[in-house]
């Protein structure tokens, strides 16, 4: 290499150029308008209004109770590779221990005080998160642990277990349905002018929201959010880094699950009575939102999730019969349009 | 020398697997006479398809390494080509064969667009996806009720020479009339004969050895110069065809066709039990897996409401062992297979001669 | 003779049913850079890896700074004081530069003085300092990697291929970047097939083949043997001008 001052200037310019060039930023804006464009374009269709609005707010909460129990899963999938085929249990029976809180405390639910009803609600939900915390806990010791990294033993063994928890749920509450009443001051309508929106849906709503809030801080602003995103991108990196991530796995697929239990109990709420298999009938729809939203992405799986709900229930009022496959078709949409789902991790 | 042209070659390898498999043979082919009444032969003629179904499911995933969920659609749709043909147009072998084709031509056209788009998709993608694909026909085969019957499915006439109230000959066999349930018996019994042996003769053929290295690697299926995407399409095709024709079958037999006998997800959970305890990969593991998973379904139900009823004085166990829960014996089973026996027990038969040679 | 740091012994390693290493016998000696060359295919990579712990050795020993850590898993390897820059870069791109380098802080923030030190290496990363890592160029991520790895003070760092695809100007810069780092505590042990980028940064050299150790000793002793370099790397350094 020649070093007169001329090639040494030029060394030290092409330097500067090559090394000072800002990168362009990019936001992926796209899929952020899918949910505005998608709720414009209904307001002619559905023709009024005031049904709009109830739909559109049906649409929210459904989402948002979908995005609740959804998003543990779609984590646990993005960080450990693991395929939770039972995550429905999860939700099943955090919605039989929510009646362990609210059959019994029928004063504070039948009560006509919001306190009274929302600590009957904090409760059930507390209830539910730490039986499903724990259950999670060993699910993941005893079913899962012995499985890592192996597929398709891992989709057979957590459909079993889905299988056994729910038979487990009929040994324990019997195999009837059970009624889960919705607390008095939840029930009924707030009226916006023509409008008349459901006061639970905006509870969940609420509710929703608080979770993805909370979730997006911890994924952003803690120590642990910053691990486990750099881990479901590059799990072996971390660990080249110093950090046990086995150890946050367990944690996170605690989280997950009592995440799926707090979804439980919303959706039980929702439903109004429960069968065994209300987890596994919402799998199918869980699955559809988290490979909508990209697995091991959080954003993608909230805008999935508000997404498939707000078709199937415009579609539900302008074209019921398609409704029922909706789900489906969105999917197939959206991966025709970008293959591995709204927000791909960009893998090892 | 003949047993080894009819088996492929791929014979038994284990003397207790080849006396376990000519028994149920032999069971099999003479079941109208061994035992009378309407329920040994309805578990009989059970046994038979769901040999053929489990073994055309372990063709994609034992053989080609597939993991789809989508297998109780093509067993669907072959029953209900069958059955709605049978029931719209006057019962006859005309109906049967356009029913048929009808079916096998849906399922060809499926299993194609499914295996491509296989191709998009990483393998985890694709599992979940057929999963949804099926649930969503499963939905729409009783959301359509004038068309499929809806969730009560429909019943139908078949082809006269099947009829129940069909003789064949006046006289009575070992106490069995021969109607025409022992003719539909026969029917199901040698179609499915045909269709495993037929099974066999794929897998073992250089055709199903390609399939087996896609399989293991398909990287280097690919550096051999084998375009994996066709062979795990035609994969893909071929099980889809023969769960096609296994359900037709099963609707010759029930007479009947409906969302819950044959596209709920308790059949996909049923063939993934059956494969997994008997042995993937290996096509025998379907015989003895379905025999013994039919056998217990049926009988075993009845000896777990006995002992339900003895221990009536303690709830808890009684509720355990109630007859209902019977999925629930089964999830632990399905559970400790996966465990303990990943070979199955083909596997595991075939593994003790190994050690002892 | 200066402190032996780290030694392979004997070291083979197996991926599924390839035999990668068949007996690798390598010294890295405490302060200075030791580079690690060979073709491709040769095992360099294999070798880093194993040294983390990200792949087991099937037999032999290796010890790092006193300890038997061939059994060791990857997180406390680490903790023990190695640094792994991959050839990838293992870039989180999801993740800011600042988030980035904020994960090689075990202790929770980064230490101010240390930071402006590796500004000083590598100033172009103030700029970028809350990009998400995957808008980079190949150089500045590169640089990234590197910083990452040394933003807390590492007894070793690993290094595959740091100039693989990039640009003579990015590798003028790293080469100054390694300078300086040779003068603090750390030793480096460099996996390099562009002989000219090194010959004057190392100190000692090892020659890797077909999964073993051929040559070990003196870097000068090498640069000053065109036969020598011939027979071993199979090209001559002015191939490489």
């Amino acid at each position: 290499m020649t070093t007169t001052a001329e090639n040494r200037a030029e060394v030290s310019a092409a330097l500067a150029d090559s090394a000072m060039a800002l990168p362009r930023l990019r936001i992926d804006y796209q899929p952020l308008l899918i949910i505005p464009l998608l709720a414009l374009l209904a307001m002619p269709l559905v023709g009024s209004f005031p049904t709009w609005v109830t739909l559109t707010v049906a649409g929210l909460a459904m989402g948002m109770m979908i995005f609740i129990m959804a998003s543990g899963l779609t984590l646990i999938f993005g960080l450990m590779d693991v395929l939770n085929f039972g995550h429905g249990a999860f939700v099943s029976v955090g919605a039989f221990t929510a009646t362990l809180v609210l059959l019994p405390m029928k004063n504070w639910v039948q009560a006509d005080s919001v306190l009274l009803n929302l600590s009957a609600l904090g409760l059930a939900v507390l209830l539910a998160m730490l039986v499903t915390g724990v259950l999670g806990w060993a699910f993941e010791r005893i079913i899962i642990r012995p499985v890592y990294g192996l597929h398709l033993k891992q989709i057979l063994i957590t459909m079993g277990g889905m299988i056994v928890a729910e038979q487990m749920i009929n040994v324990i509450w019997g195999a009837e349905q059970i009624p889960l009443p919705l607390p008095e001051t939840f029930r009924g309508v707030f009226v916006f002018g023509d409008s008349a929106v459901e006061k639970y849906r905006l509870i969940a709503v609420g509710i929703g929201l608080a979770v993805f809030i909370a979730m997006f801080l911890v994924l952003n602003r803690t120590k642990i959010g910053l691990l486990i995103r750099a881990g479901v991108e590059n799990r072996e990196m971390v660990e080249a880094l110093g950090y046990r991530i086995r150890r946050l796995f367990v944690g996170v697929f605690v989280a997950g699950s009592a995440l799926a239990g707090l979804g439980g109990v919303l959706w039980g709420l929702y439903k109004e009575t429960l069968t065994a298999a209300i987890g596994g009938e919402i799998t199918v729809l869980v699955f559809i939102v988290i490979i909508i939203g990209g697995l091991g992405s959080v954003g993608g799986c909230f805008i999935g999730a508000i997404l498939v709900a707000l078709v199937a229930n415009y579609a539900g009022f302008l074209a019921p019969k398609v409704a029922l496959v909706s789900d489906i078709l969105v999917m197939v949409a959206v991966l025709l349009w970008r293959p591995q789902g709204l927000y791909a991790v960009a893998k090892r | 020398m003949m047993l080894n042209k009819l088996l492929s070659g791929d014979f038994p390898r284990s003397r207790i697997l080849a006396g376990l498999l000519l028994a149920i043979f032999l069971g099999l082919a003479l079941a109208p006479f061994i035992a009378s009444g309407a329920r040994p032969l309805n578990v009989a003629a059970t046994i038979c398809v769901f040999i053929v179904l489990v073994a055309s499911y372990d063709l994609l995933l034992g053989y080609t390494g597939i993991v789809s969920f989508a297998h109780t659609m093509f067993y669907g749709i072959g029953a209900y080509g069958v059955g709605l043909a049978l029931n719209g147009m006057t019962p006859g072998w005309g109906a049967v064969s356009i029913g048929l084709a009808c079916a096998l031509t849906l399922s060809l056209l499926l299993a194609l667009v499914i295996g491509l788009f296989s191709l998009r998709v990483k393998a985890i993608f694709f599992a979940m996806i057929t999963l949804a694909v099926a649930s969503a026909f499963a939905v729409l085969a009783s959301q359509l009720s004038e068309f499929t019957g809806g969730e009560d499915g429909r019943s139908f006439k078949v082809p006269e020479i099947l009829q129940p109230g069909f003789r064949l000959i006046d006289a009575e066999i070992f106490g069995r009339a021969v109607d025409g349930k022992v003719i539909t018996y026969y029917l199901v019994f040698f179609s499915a004969l045909a269709l495993f042996l037929g099974m066999l003769r794929i897998v073992n053929s250089p055709f199903g050895r390609v399939l087996q290295s896609i399989r293991e690697n398909d990287f280097r299926a690919e550096a051999l110069g084998y375009r994996t995407v066709i062979y795990r399409t035609l994969g893909n095709c071929l099980a889809a065809l023969v769960a096609t024709l296994a359900g037709a079958l099963m609707a010759l037999w029930l007479r009947y066709v409906g969302p819950k006998t044959f596209l709920s997800f308790e059949v996909m959970t049923d063939i993934l039990l059956i494969v997994v305890i008997g042995g993937m990969g290996t096509l025998y593991g379907a015989v003895i897996g379905a025999t013994l998973f039919i056998l217990a379904q049926n009988y075993l139900q009845t000896l777990m409401g006995q002992a339900s009823e003895m221990l009536s004085d303690v709830p808890f166990l009684a509720q355990l062992l109630h007859p209902d829960r019977w999925l629930l014996w089964l999830g632990v089973l399905f559970i400790l297979s996966v465990y303990f026996f990943p070979i199955g027990i083909v596997g595991k038969l075939r593994a003790g001669v190994r050690r002892k040679s | 003779m200066s402190e032996i740091l780290l030694r392979l012994s004997a070291v083979h390693t197996h991926i599924g049913q390839y035999h990668i290493l068949q007996g690798v016998d390598l010294i890295v000696p405490k302060g200075g850079l030791t580079v690690l060359l060979g073709r491709n295919g040769a095992g360099k990579t294999t070798t880093l890896r194993t040294i983390m712990g990200l792949w087991h050795a099937s037999q032999g020993t290796l010890s790092f700074a006193g300890n038997d850590i061939t059994r060791w898993p990857t997180p406390d390897i680490a903790s023990a004081g190695v640094a792994y820059v991959p050839e990838n870069m293992g870039i989180f791109s999801d993740l800011t530069v600042r988030e980035n380098l904020l994960l090689a802080a075990r202790a929770g923030e980064l230490d101010a003085a240390r930071l402006d030190w590796i500004f000083g290496l590598f100033p172009a990363l103030r700029k970028f300092w809350n990009q998400p890592a995957g808008t980079l160029s190949g150089g500045q991520k590169q640089m990234v990697a590197i910083a990452r790895a040394i933003a807390e003070p590492r007894k070793l760092l690993l290094v595959d291929e740091p100039t693989k695809g990039l640009a003579p100007a990015i590798v003028h810069s790293l080469i100054t970047a390694f300078r300086e780092l040779k003068t603090t505590d750390t030793s480096i042990l460099l996996v390099e097939q562009n002989f000219n980028f090194v010959k004057s940064l190392g100190d000692t050299v090892a020659v890797m083949d077909d999964g073993r150790i051929v040559h070990a000793g003196a870097m000068d002793q090498l640069a000053d043997d065109t036969a020598l370099q011939q027979r071993l790397l199979g090209l001559s350094l002015t191939a490489h001008e």
